[in-house]
């Protein structure tokens, strides 16, 4: 993997020049400049929506620059295509990934190859390259029994098989436990020492410093600065980034009340037949506190979310209750009516129609709050309907062309808050919130989160489910965690760490009742910041 | 090498536009096909599309035909709205007519302004009950309303069939399939006298103004348009969905079998073995052509009826093929749907040549 051909360590291996990129909607990228040298892991850190997408994905072939110069090894480059620039050396491992569950390992590597080659040819070199670089992988297996991680890794060794240069990670880690992100780092350090060019995409501060030789901060598409993160705080970052001081939560410490909302030995089969089904999950939300469901994505939320809401009947009424009703069989209207305000993961689509105006998105589940009165003899009042978003926007500062605007025209962060604040409007009792911060700005997020304290401060009884770990111990009481369908014990945070939830959130929590608060070694290396 | 890309919001202009566009381009290429026939061009136009307007009697004409394509169109679109998809409007209208009609024999000979509504309501109930039967299945066993309502078509064709072959055959007609002629109150009155367009088409007119104000200002119109464009979205807010697909076909179902009642006690006077030369199934078309909008369904039936009736005054007058309605339909159809394209879509001339890159929006 060493490149002995490589120019001098002066030259960079790949240089951007005033790279421009506009949108008919948003201008993605204006005037970036970047240098990524020989055996260096170079961050890109930026907001969601700063641009960094977009880069990476000029970088790799899969759209065009509107204007600027892309150098590869001292040469001009146009690269028009992702087998153009694998044919350069570039290797990119996208967020998502694409592969086909149904077949093997050496399957999808062989299909995504651009050498016509066999699978059973391929499977001693996947072998190899993943024994090279501890990526342990089984070119037999079927993708869809593999975890996300198992799943990313099958992708990195797909880049690898090809000998790149230049690797792009786009948030490799967003999807990976705590175990699972060091397993990776040590694989990109040793990359790096061979030689390789890594670009590191990512938001989350404390993995930069961590890994990063140098990051360049994007913020709203131009580059906001270039530092090395080892000699920043994550304080500094965090301003180069967001532009601006950063915003924070306060969670003062209260006693709970009644329990208001309770889950008992839920059993639920997936109806997705990749999906987790959820096994003996129980938990109870007491009015006054937050309750955080960490785990990574796949391992039950959408089934247990689905449960929750009424989007999803389950077969035993009284496998979930909400304030003192059996509520197990009723859909989502009747749960609502009882006092549940629920924000779901997904927002278009979900908790949002993307052709409808705001105000029209605001009567979605706003209808139910007798408050509002925003329906009367089965008619639509349009007075109370834009009044009610306009509060909304106002109180959550959604930006926005107003109450008209069609809800796709937001960003994906604006949207976002209008939908919890439309839920925390209509004054719910418990409220179940999916991950509330997914894609929104820093600034934003906080904004958010203190509004979700608030509810709680209130009395109201909330149920978090979020990836990030910092987010969960910023701003719950307890914390339980979702792994293959199980719900681990909720435990105080103050009494936890995100190193033992961590390790909880691979499945491994059976004797973990009583606490034990030594970390293991696997985790020593985490350097984790909260941002 | 041009592109199209994705506008950031639908275009207004376009939508307004579109259909300019789509007649265009439809002249131009009738004008082709006109020359290739062997006609001139403008004087085959004007037969065809402008002739027809000239008289009264054709305004009437193109009137009476618009009227069940309106009450059909308007039913399906605020199903189709909710991405309810009931394609068995003709059975629905048939079965309306079988009923209304029947009513009409058994009051044979009854004077008194009671019959002719009781005969919409039973039409109107008729068709319903028709439409209630794949709404039940769907919403009990999940059977697709698709199929079920198209089959029950025709059940509903050879029903009609069935009766006026036996039971309600006219005695003294000579064994033709039809049964008496209706007495004169259970007749729909004229709008104007000589022309034969009657009292129907001022319900179809009711109908797109009670359609427009369910779907603008009712909860349930509401609810509706969010299930078709976002079924999730819809479970999320606790949206019944059998509340929806019983909406969708008890309203259709109902409207076409009003437009049954307006071919039998209207134009045809009697119930014959066909009431219906596909109106119901025309309706789809206008539905969409109409943009599921009740405003849009009437002008797209209007346009629909003159299709019709020109088509049949160019066979008349030109020596034209039957043939020529069809193909001026589906010219005018594609247009429109490749002129709405526009509507999401916009050109970009692409600076650079090589492959089309899939894009996307940066997040």
């Amino acid at each position: 993997m060493s490149d002995p051909h490589g120019p001098p360590r002066a030259e960079p291996r790949l240089r951007l020049l005033g790279i421009s990129k506009i949108y008919p909607s948003v201008v993605a990228n204006a005037d970036v400049d970047l240098a990524v040298m020989p055996g260096e892991i170079h961050a890109v850190l930026g907001e969601n929506g700063a641009g960094k997408s977009t880069l990476m994905k000029m970088i790799y072939g899969v759209t065009k620059p509107d204007a600027g110069e892309i150098m590869w090894e001292g040469r001009q480059v146009r690269i028009d295509s992702p087998s153009a620039a694998r044919r350069l050396g570039i290797g990119m491992v996208f967020q998502h990934f694409a592969l086909f569950e149904t077949l093997t390992v050496a399957e999808n590597i062989a299909l995504a190859l651009d050498e016509k080659t066999t699978p059973s040819l391929l499977a001693p070199r996947i072998r190899a390259v993943s024994e090279q670089y501890g990526l342990p992988l089984d070119p037999d297996r079927l993708v869809h029994s593999m975890s996300v991680g198992e799943r990313q890794r099958v992708e990195i060794v797909r880049c690898l098989l090809q000998s790149p240069r230049l690797l792009i990670m786009d948030e490799p880690t967003s999807v990976l436990t705590p175990d699972a992100v060091q397993k990776l780092f040590v694989a990109l350090r040793r990359l790096r020492d061979e030689g390789v060019s890594i670009l590191y995409i990512s938001h989350k501060l404390d993995e930069i410093q961590a890994l990063c030789d140098r990051a360049t901060v994007l913020r709203a598409g131009r580059v906001a600065g270039t530092a090395d993160p080892r000699t920043e705080t994550a304080q500094s970052l965090a301003e180069l980034m967001i532009g601006g001081n950063l915003p924070t939560c306060t969670l003062a410490p209260r006693a709970p009340g009644e329990v208001l909302m309770a889950i008992d030995r839920l059993d639920l089969p997936s109806a997705d037949p990749f999906g987790t089904a959820l096994r003996e999950v129980s938990l109870e939300v007491r009015a006054g506190e937050i309750v955080g469901l960490a785990g990574i994505s796949g391992n039950g939320q959408l089934e247990l979310l689905q449960a929750l809401s009424g989007e999803r009947r389950t077969a035993q009424p009284a496998a979930i209750r909400l304030l003192g009703h059996d509520v197990g069989r009723l859909d989502a209207a009747a749960r609502r009516r009882l006092g549940l305000g629920f924000v779901p993961e997904e927002r278009l689509g979900r908790g949002a129609v993307p052709a409808l105006s705001l105000a029209d998105n605001a009567l979605l589940t706003g209808y139910l709050n007798p408050a509002a009165g925003m329906t009367r003899r089965g008619m639509i009042r349009r007075g109370a309907v834009r009044a009610f978003a306009q509060a909304v926007i106002e109180r959550f500062r959604v930006k926005c062309g107003g109450e008209q605007s069609v809800a796709a025209s937001l960003s994906g962060g604006n949207l976002q808050k209008f939908i919890v604040g439309r839920e925390i409007r209509l004054a719910p009792k418990v409220m179940v919130v999916a991950q509330p911060t997914w894609g929104v700005d820093v600034g934003a997020a906080m904004l958010i989160r203190q509004a979700i304290i608030d509810l709680r401060d209130a009395g109201v009884a909330v149920l978090v489910v979020s990836e990030e770990l910092d987010e969960l111990f910023m701003m719950c009481d307890r914390i339980a965690v979702l792994a293959r369908g199980r719900l681990s014990p909720a435990v105080a945070t103050g009494d936890t760490s995100v190193d033992r939830i961590g390790r909880w959130m691979g499945g491994d929590f059976d004797e973990a009742v009583p606490s034990t608060a030594a970390p293991t070694p696997t985790s020593e290396g985490v350097a984790h910041v909260p941002a | 090498m041009s592109r199209l890309e994705a506008r950031p919001e639908p275009s207004r202009a376009m939508m307004l536009a579109s259909p300019l566009i789509a007649a265009a381009a439809m002249l131009v290429s009738g004008s082709l096909l006109f020359l290739f026939l062997g006609q001139a061009p403008l004087h085959a136009f004007y037969v065809y599309f402008v002739q027809p307007l000239t008289s009264m009697y054709g305004v009437g004409e193109l009137l009476l035909k618009a009227t069940p394509l309106i009450l059909c169109g308007v039913g399906l679109a605020i199903g189709f709205r909710a991405n309810v998809h009931n394609i068995g409007a003709d059975g629905q209208l048939t079965m309306g007519a079988v009923v209304a009609g029947c009513v009409a024999l058994y009051f044979d000979g009854a004077q008194g302004p009671w019959l002719l509504p009781l005969m919409i309501l039973a039409g109107a109930a008729g068709g319903a009950a028709w439409a209630a039967v794949p709404a039940l299945l769907r919403t009990r066993f999940n059977t697709s309303e698709i199929l079920v309502s198209l089959m029950l078509v025709y059940v509903a064709y050879l029903f009609l069939g069935y009766l006026v072959h036996g039971p309600v055959r006219d005695p003294a007609g000579y064994n033709f399939p039809q049964s008496k002629m209706f007495g004169d109150a259970a007749m729909l009155p004229l709008l104007k006298e000589g022309l034969r367009v009657n009292a129907a088409f001022l319900l179809s007119l009711v109908a797109v103004a009670g359609a427009w104000f369910f779907c603008r200002h009712s909860f349930a119109g509401y609810r509706m348009q969010v299930a078709g464009m976002a079924p999730a979205a819809a479970l999320y807010a606790g949206f019944s969905e059998p509340k929806n697909v019983w909406i969708a076909f008890l309203t259709s179902g109902a409207l076409a079998g009003v437009a049954g009642v307006g071919e039998v006690a209207g134009p045809l006077g009697q119930l014959q073995a066909s009431v219906s030369p596909g109106y119901g199934f025309a309706a789809i078309i206008v539905a969409y052509v109409g943009r599921l909008h009740p405003v849009g369904v009437l002008l797209a039936s209007l346009l629909m009826s003159l299709l019709y009736i020109g088509g049949e005054t160019a066979q008349i007058e030109l020596q034209l093929p039957s043939a020529i309605t069809g193909l001026f339909q589906g010219l005018l159809l594609f247009y429109l749907l490749a002129a709405d394209l526009f509507i999401h879509y916009r050109i970009k001339p692409s600076r650079m040549a090589g492959a089309v890159a899939r894009e996307t929006v940066a997040s």
